[in-house]
């Protein structure tokens, strides 16, 4: 019992969280504006992988770092693009349109990675993000290794969090963007044109998701390697509707979801041998699950979202 | 009155194989108010709408204080001075009221939105033209009046010097309508104009100055309100001579159909309160009332989709449990769905399939569905019914509003029921269709079946009905005899209040 | 740009639809073929005759298209109705095991005549039980099931890799997680000699038919269908919605359950969590480009594996990833969506 209070209570605990934390916050956002605008993005899981991979190869290629981030935010905002192209344009299935794009990002990302980086015995890595010490902040005790440490990255994303609450609660922007996903025949009416926003609203969205996949590469580890986004795509989606479709709420969740993963991995080697390591790896899951069975019914859902919207046709 | 604000100038517009414009030209004058008179499917929210920018005209223009107006671009309609009240609102319920009305009205890109002054624009807007409202409300939580008030604000909070109402009165009470036209009124005082589209006759006269009557999608007539009568607008309007089939007094039959205190609990709101009524077979008994008063749930409850949460229905005199659809169908009790096109029929599916698919195990062997029987039944319907533009085999969206409905009316009627729940049966129907209908449900009627009609419209109710009971908030007035009822009366019993009525 | 729909829907644009996505796939695939500077014609060539250019490669290509027809069926049935099954691959997993498990523990000695039918039934329970989750949370609680499908799918994989590490694990297989495998009474018995090609292709082409036969003669497909296209009237007209995705869910739960089986069964004889590469997934581009129809999903089937199967044999001789199939897979997708939308919309001037 000492133990489990100890891992609580242990810096390294609360410096993982922040760093788990910090992917899923990405895709979190970027899916939450889509979803705002009424687009189910269901490419967030092939997006992420392959803004995982085309940022690390980016730097693995001299580009510095940021540079990478830039590049991984530029081909999520493609593949955005293609989304908006089939499902606003066409009014195509959201569902199927995403499950494709998911389909041709991660396999078009493990393609060009094998086409451009030799195969050799340990995968190649570069120089990643270093943690960036908040002078004065991060030599507090206890808090300081605990949330002073972080990279860069990490902070922005915090700090797009609030942006993203601002933008859309606060701004004309953003109220035009929750029009579109409520009644875009409305804003419509009001001079807003629902087809621009939702492309908007996607593109950007999913440029947001694929910086969250970069982080995977550029921070928390320093390689790609094929499958390593694991799913954090469908919990990002898990996410939204836990957050009841907030920036700040979607930033608890997120803090909330990478607590019990970084719990459950000083768990599992806490008690290794005693409980299979594959009931560990499952919560992250299950606890996606749970959290949408207890907030489904309860959502307000953005009342357009899935519907495709064409002029004159109601 | 004679500067020209607004003229449409020789429009017109294709969909395909009909031509909802043809080259109609209309002016509008400063401060004044005119209608737009014709029925449905004769082109009046089509021109409406290319007025305002939704559709593009295939020919034709638009101008504003004598400038063209670009065409199919809201915003430029808007920023013209150019609003619009929909038929079906253009709000988003989970906004409040002042999110809705200020969306879209500053530029996208201000770092922060200026609700106070948003807030400020409104309730002055609110004051000066008598139009209440609660800004911080959530729109969907309002009263359909009040949602109409949001709309109409929306518009003056947009600078609007024009004003489109497409049929205004079409979800109001006659109270709150004549609210509405005293505002409209007002506002044309204060040096708005008005475009109002209707097809009631009384209105129109009530409160247009001019009128234009549109027919097949052609300008047919312009009169003053002074240079023309009631009945010659109606004959303008309809053009052919059409006769809505005249109900016959005949004695009523037994009682087959009886409801005391039937209460349906729905998200936590009692949508039927205690409602009571008795169905004889041979009459048709109406439920009058405005649009989101119940109507829905009290189909719903008959209809078999819904059960009720506490109260006693006695079918045939015999007290019954939760109704399934099957049990519905089977006991002989014909349904007319209120919303045709996506409760009545799925338009990817064949006409056969939507007309054996509530009655499938009938049309069915071991499983297996007998497809042979089906496109036969189906063919019977198309044959009696006079269901027109489509075989068994083809897709039924391709049919026409009039024969969606008659093809559901058939699979009702065509097995003789005992009991009709129809639901706006007529609603959105041309006039030679509405004719058809009301004569399908009138000789059920005479052949001794038991019709509720459900209804939002009053003229159909007084055409068709024996009895009437009115619905208000979930409530049913005490029924009144047709023959003893004026317009007037029912129209204040449609506003609540029933405590004179003299019950039969 | 505007787009009108289409009055009439021609069944000659629905034929062809697919042909023109799977073109516009290939021509795709052929640019990423230029990019890593090989011919593009000779990389076709080669995936060509990689796939159907001997005995041997044809057989291969049809033992890969056995589970593809299953679980693309499975997506079948359920997107017609609406029920967005992503969860095949899971589905997939826990009928294999289900299919190991009990072979190697409880039904390993009873003749192939009994206890294939029985692996073949235990597999489909299992694929349906893990169906049945996301349909309940549905619902009960309005729980979107695509994303609760998806998620259940790394959970059912976890749950195989601690069976084959644990209780079920084959202490012959040198310290690989593997599981037991399968009873040799509950092989199912190969179809053509010196090849991998089973049985479980009759099954499969046999389910094909007998799901085409459901859809469109019964009392329930009928309803599924209208559940599918407009939930609303299908309720109205007295269809039981609850109970018919229900059943639609044991079906297509079950056929990505057998697709497991079979695999197991027909190939491997073990589980390993490398037992499928994607079948799942590969299977929602299979329905799709048949457009949902049961026949034609064995022909998707068919060019998903000879895809794969071809990539496979044209990477070893070309310095081509052999990923260029899993691409031109999801292209074929995209671009039957886009064939999918112009049999129904054309272009207004």
């Amino acid at each position: 019992m000492m133990d489990l209070l100890d891992v609580l209570f242990s810096a390294g605990l609360w410096a993982a969280v922040l760093r788990i934390a910090t992917p899923l916050i990405l895709g979190t956002l970027g899916e939450l504006l889509c979803e705002r605008a009424g687009i189910l993005n269901l490419g967030i899981e092939g997006i992420m992988t392959f803004g995982a991979m085309i940022g690390w190869l980016a730097v693995y290629n001299g580009a510095d770092l940021w540079t990478g981030m830039l590049v991984a935010a530029l081909s999520g905002a493609a593949f955005g693009l293609l989304h908006s192209l089939l499902t606003v344009s066409f009014g195509l299935s959201q569902h199927v349109s995403g499950l494709g794009i998911t389909l041709f990002a991660s396999s078009l990302a493990y393609y060009l990675f094998r086409l451009l980086v030799p195969v050799v015995g340990i995968p190649p890595k570069i120089l990643s993000f270093q943690p960036l010490n908040v002078p004065g902040l991060s030599d507090l005790p206890f808090i300081g290794p605990a949330l002073f440490t972080q990279t860069a990255p990490t902070y922005v994303a915090m700090l797009l969090a609030v942006l993203m609450g601002w933008v859309i609660f606060r701004t004309p922007l953003g109220l035009a963007i929750r029009m579109t996903g409520e009644t875009p025949h409305a804003a419509e009416a009001q001079g807003i044109n629902p087809t621009a926003v939702r492309y908007g609203a996607v593109t950007v969205g999913s440029a947001l998701m694929a910086t969250g996949g970069a982080f995977l590469t550029l921070s928390a580890f320093d390689s790609f390697i094929p499958t390593m986004v694991q799913g954090r795509g469908w919990i990002c989606i898990a996410l939204v509707v836990f957050a009841t479709w907030r920036p700040g709420r979607a930033l608890i969740g997120a803090l909330l979801f990478a607590f019990f993963d970084a719990f459950q991995i000083r768990l599992q080697t806490m008690l290794t041998g005693a409980i299979p390591y594959q009931l560990f790896l499952m919560m992250p899951y299950v606890l996606s699950i749970a959290a949408l069975a207890a907030t489904a019914r309860r959502a307000r859902v953005p009342q357009a979202l899935m519907q495709p919207y064409r002029r004159g046709e109601r | 009155m004679s500067e020209t604000l607004l003229e449409i100038a020789n429009v017109s517009k294709r969909f395909g194989a009909t031509l909802a414009n043809d080259d109609i030209s209309l002016s509008l004058a400063k401060g004044e108010i005119v209608a737009l008179l014709g029925e449905n499917g004769a082109g009046k929210t089509t021109l409406m709408n290319i007025l305002f920018g939704h559709y593009q005209p295939d020919s034709g223009h638009i101008r504003v204080m004598g400038k063209d107006l670009p065409p199919g671009r809201p915003l430029a309609a808007i920023r013209a001075g150019i609003g619009m009240v929909h038929q079906h609102f253009s709000l988003a319920p989970n906004l409040t009221v002042l999110e809705n009305v200020m969306t879209g009205t500053e530029s996208l890109w201000r770092p922060v939105s200026d609700a106070a002054t948003g807030r400020r624009r409104l309730m002055e807007l609110s004051r000066r033209f008598g139009l209440e409202t609660d800004p911080d409300a959530r729109l969907g939580d309002l009263s359909v009046g009040e949602q109409q008030r949001v709309e109409v604000l929306k518009s003056l909070y947009n600078h609007a010097r024009v004003l489109i109402l497409d049929e205004p009165t079409a979800v109001l009470t006659t109270i709150e309508a004549e609210h509405l036209f005293a505002t409209l009124r007002d506002m044309a005082r204060q040096g708005l104009s008005l475009i109002f589209i209707s097809h009631k006759l009384d209105e129109v006269m009530a409160t247009a100055d001019r009128i234009v009557v549109l027919r097949g999608g052609r300008k047919v007539a312009e009169r003053l309100r002074g240079g023309t009568t009631k009945a010659e607008l109606a004959e303008l309007m309809v053009g052919r001579a059409v006769h809505r089939p005249e109900r016959k007094m005949s004695p009523p039959g037994e009682v087959v159909l009886e409801a005391r205190g039937v209460t349906l609990r729905r998200g936590g709101v009692d949508r039927l309160k205690a409602v009571d009524f008795d169905l004889h077979a041979g009459e048709v008994l109406g439920i009058i009332g405005v649009a989101g008063n119940g109507q829905t749930s009290l189909s719903a409850v008959l209809s078999g989709t819904a059960r009720r949460t506490t109260g006693e229905l006695r079918l045939f005199g015999a007290a019954v449990g939760d109704l399934s659809v099957p049990e519905v169908v089977d006991a002989g009790i014909g349904r007319i769905p209120e919303d045709r096109n996506h409760e009545g029929v799925i338009g990817e599916m064949p006409l056969w399939e939507n007309a054996v698919l509530e009655r499938l195990s009938r049309f069915s062997r071991g499983g297996l569905v007998d497809r042979r029987a089906a496109i036969a039944f189906a063919q019977r319907i198309i044959d009696g019914f006079d269901v027109r533009g489509g075989t068994p085999l083809s897709r039924t969206r391709l049919l026409s509003g009039g024969n969606i409905q008659k093809l559901i009316l058939g699979r009702n009627l065509i097995e003789h029921p005992r009991i009709l729940i129809a639901a706006q049966p007529a609603r959105g129907l041309d006039e030679g269709a509405v004719a058809a209908v009301h004569g399908r449900i009138l000789a059920a009627r005479n052949a001794g079946a038991a019709v509720l009609l459900i209804s939002e419209d009053l003229d159909e109710v007084m055409a068709l009905a024996d009895r009437i009971q009115a619905i208000v908030g979930g409530r049913l007035s005490p029924p009144v005899a047709r023959e003893t009822t004026e317009r007037g009366q029912l129209g204040l019993m449609m506003a609540g209040e029933w405590e004179g009525a003299h019950a039969v | 740009m505007r787009f009108e729909r289409r009055a009439h829907r021609s069944t000659v644009l629905v034929v062809i639809a697919p042909v023109i996505a799977v073109a516009a796939a290939l021509a795709l695939a052929g640019v990423l073929i230029a990019l890593a500077g090989s011919p593009v014609l000779t990389a076709y060539e080669r995936i060509l005759t990689g796939a159907f250019g001997s005995r041997l490669a044809a057989t291969e290509t049809l033992t890969r298209a056995v589970p593809l027809i299953l679980t693309g069926l499975a997506a079948a049935v359920a997107f017609r109705a609406r029920l967005w099954n992503i969860g095949a691959e899971g589905q997939l997993y826990l009928g294999a095991i289900a299919a190991a498990a009990l072979s190697a523990e409880l039904a390993g000695g009873l003749p192939s005549i009994l206890q294939i039918p029985i692996l073949l039934v235990a597999a489909a329970l299992a694929g349906m039980a893990l169906l049945l989750i996301p349909l309940w949370l549905r619902l009960r609680f309005s729980v979107d099931e695509v994303v609760t499908t998806l998620l259940l799918n790394f959970v059912a994989i976890l749950f195989v890799s601690m069976l084959i590490d644990g209780v079920l694990k084959d202490p012959m297989a040198f310290g690989w997680p593997q599981s037991k495998p399968i009873d040799e009474d509950g092989m199912l018995p190969k179809l053509i000699p010196r090849s991998r090609l089973h049985a479980g292709l009759l099954l499969a082409l046999a389910l094909a038919v007998v799901v085409h036969f459901v859809q469109s003669r019964t009392v329930f497909g009928t309803r599924s269908r209208a559940a599918g296209l407009n939930a609303t009237a299908a309720v109205f007209a007295g269809v039981p919605l609850g109970r018919t995705l229900v059943q639609v869910a044991m079906i297509s739960g079950g056929l990505a359950g057998l697709a497991g089986a079979v695999e197991v069964m027909g190939v491997t004889s073990y589980v390993t969590t490398e037992l499928s590469p994607g079948y799942g997934y590969s299977g929602i581009v299979v329905a799709m480009l048949a457009n949902l129809h049961p026949i034609g999903v064995v022909l998707a089937a068919i060019f998903t594996a000879a895809m794969f199967v071809g990539a496979d044999a044209m990477s070893r001789s070309m310095a081509i990833p052999t990923y260029i199939a899993d691409v031109t897979v999801a292209l074929s997708l995209l671009a039957m969506l886009v064939a999918i939308f112009f049999t129904q919309y054309r272009i207004a001037r």
